[in-house]
């Protein structure tokens, strides 16, 4: 008994570490970033140390939500974290981030104004973006003879079993109110209701494999799973292991998220947090960037450069259709919403339906 | 002198204390906390909604255990009646993919039991499924296994079974030789020597083996994720989804892994008396 008790013990501590999180500390001039996984050149970072002698403590989130959860139970680090449009939209409204200043980041100039003022942070005094693109939907062209543009693949039809759903209640939810025509930012219980009932049948129906996240960079490459949602910036990661991948942000519309960089209130490194994120706005760093990540650079120069500079890098052009699907041209943006910051109850009914989902 | 000796159980207390019984301690609090603060019972109220989801992760996990009892004391009983040059090889081969990552290793069986995956692949490779197709007519392509509910419990198979092996392996293998030949001298066969000795005193060693099992199954996230493809959600899921989802609500994660743990002690303690009669327990 006292081994079961024991062991059940280690069971709970390990489910409630994360409550307690974890601490750290500093010596030298240093600043603690927190980003996703693989979303950095780490040269950068080494780049910025020599320049500046500021140690970086890069540290990686999985998700908006973990990041959150992690700050908001305390015990974090972080000055510098970079989440996504609406989850920066819900810590502003919570007070988690400090405002900037911008007389430390010069390089935000370089910034396009398309990128600039977005909903999240209307007077942009919080944010620097880092990264932009689309969520679309990735298909195996030796599979799907056809051309896709409409998401209503992904819920009913002949790929059916061959299909991989997004495993995150706001994009998967928000493919099915992009199939309806609804708005994804949509507070309407009734909508969202819809666009559940979609899923949910689709699901029952045989639809999908499963709901993945990246275990779809090996299904996809394998051709395992021959349709899915997923990241502009990933595809192309996926695309140069399988050449016969397609990546298409469907008519009806999608989504077009911002990844931004904010300094949390309270901050203890404020002023290298700054530093750094001026020093990541520059253009030569947003071109090694893109070219690592895959993800497209909000600053206008590295945007249009960029084709040069990986033509010089790699020797061979830029495929002018791979590029317009990392930085979507204007005419796709314009069919494209960024995500809103839900009020609590829109998020709660989200949880809530994406548990029911589960429980099937 | 006895003073002094509990000196010796300063870190582990001090250890214990820190990093678990704190940390129950605040899934109680928050279990019964609610989200702005004060006192309540509203965490537990919808608790009914996730029966699915309790009876679904219990029902796999004591699939998988019982499994691996079946596979584990066979073998760690085999073992430990051979040479001890063979137990020591034995023990490695059981230990080594404990060397792997967990993770790692679970995404490999994804790979392995995936439509076009290794072990798919090879069954066409050999020709099966023309063979299945040419006799019954069918046209099938590969056998579904990923994603389903048999590839989690493979998966908790797979991950769990060195902890049902070892604790019975070390419990058979240090039993008294001289109760085996008392046995034999008094007339039993091994059959009856193996019902009447060495299975009643393995039983510490199964029931640890059982929980060290049983437990983690039931808890678990990943493999479901992995494995599952996160179809159907079970325990570890749910918690998890409350702690690093989109609703962040601690307060209802701590409640169900509150529930979790009740549930669970409650199981095990059924066991254990069930363990205290032996002729009973050989019946299990």
């Amino acid at each position: 008994m006292k081994k079961t008790f024991a062991f059940l013990l280690a069971l709970t501590m390990v489910l409630t570490l994360c409550l307690t999180g974890c601490g750290g500390g500093g010596g030298e001039r240093t600043v603690n970033v927190c980003g996703w996984g693989e979303n950095i050149d780490p040269d950068l970072i080494n780049q910025f140390e020599r320049e500046t002698g500021i140690r970086v403590n890069y540290q990686t989130a999985e998700s908006n939500e973990t990041m959150y959860a992690l700050i908001r139970q305390g015990g974090t680090d972080y000055d510098v974290i970079v989440p996504s449009d609406y989850m920066i939209g819900q810590m502003i409204d919570e007070g988690l981030l400090a405002e900037l200043d911008y007389g430390n980041i010069p390089n935000f100039a370089l910034i396009d104004s398309r990128y600039k003022n977005l909903s999240y942070d209307p007077e942009n005094r919080y944010t620097v973006p880092y990264t932009w693109g689309t969520l679309g939907i990735i298909y195996n062209s030796s599979i799907v003879e056809e051309e896709i543009d409409s998401w209503d693949v992904l819920f009913s039809g002949k790929y059916s079993g061959q299909t991989g759903m997004i495993g995150n209640p706001r994009d998967a939810i928000g493919a099915a109110l992009l199939y309806l025509g609804y708005s994804v930012n949509t507070t309407d219980e009734a909508e969202i209701r819809e666009a559940y009932e979609l899923l949910s049948s689709a699901k029952s129906n045989g639809m999908y494999q499963g709901f993945f996240m990246d275990q779809l960079y090996d299904k996809m490459e394998a051709g395992e799973t021959a349709i899915c949602t997923y990241y502009a910036g990933d595809f192309l990661t996926m695309y140069d292991n399988n050449p016969d991948l397609r990546y298409v942000v469907p008519r009806e519309g999608s989504n077009w998220f911002v990844d931004a960089m904010c300094v949390l209130k309270g901050a203890e490194h404020k002023e290298e947090a700054e530093a750094w994120i001026n020093f990541i706005c520059k253009t030569d760093s947003c071109l090694a960037n893109m070219d690592y990540i895959w993800y497209a650079s909000p600053n206008t120069e590295a945007l249009e450069q960029y084709p040069a500079y990986y033509e010089e890098k790699n020797g061979e052009a830029l495929d002018p259709e791979l590029y317009e699907i990392m930085a979507a041209p204007a005419s796709v943006l314009d069919r494209c919403e960024v995500y809103e910051n839900l009020p609590p109850e829109t998020q709660q009914l989200y949880s809530q339906l994406w548990v029911e989902l589960g429980i099937g | 002198m006895k003073n002094k000796r509990a000196l010796f159980a300063v870190p582990y207390v001090g250890w214990m204390t820190l990093f678990v019984v704190a940390p129950i301690v605040m899934v109680v609090i928050y279990a019964f906390t609610a989200a702005s603060g004060g006192l309540t019972l509203e965490n537990f109220s919808r608790m009914g909604t996730y029966a699915v989801v309790f009876t679904r992760s219990f029902k796999l996990a004591l699939i998988a255990t019982v499994i691996c009892l079946l596979i584990g004391y066979p073998l760690a009983y085999w073992i430990s009646r051979e040479g001890p040059g063979f137990q020591r090889v034995a023990m490695m081969l059981i230990m080594l993919p404990m060397w792997m990552n967990f993770l790692l290793r679970t995404y490999s069986w994804m790979s392995i039991l995936e439509n076009t995956g290794l072990l798919n692949r090879f069954f066409s490779a050999i020709g099966l499924f023309s063979l299945i197709n040419g006799l019954s007519g069918a046209s099938i392509e590969y056998f579904p296994m990923i994603n389903t509910q048999g590839a989690v419990v493979l998966g908790m198979v797979y991950n769990y079974l060195p902890f049902m092996i070892l604790p019975i392996y070390s419990v058979i293998e240090k039993l008294d030789g001289s109760l085996l030949e008392a046995a034999r001298d008094l007339g039993a066969d091994s059959a009856r020597v193996f019902r009447k000795v060495i299975l009643p005193l393995s039983l510490p060693g199964v029931l640890s083996g059982v929980t060290m099992v049983f437990v983690p199954s039931v808890s678990t996230f990943a493999i479901s994720k992995l494995l599952g493809g996160s179809n159907e959600l079970l325990l570890g899921d749910l918690i998890e989804q409350q702690f690093l989802g989109t609703a962040y609500n601690p307060y209802l994660g701590s409640a169900i892994a509150l529930v979790m743990m009740i549930v669970v002690v409650v199981c095990m303690a059924m066991m254990n008396r069930f363990g205290e009669g032996e002729e009973q327990a050989v019946m299990l």
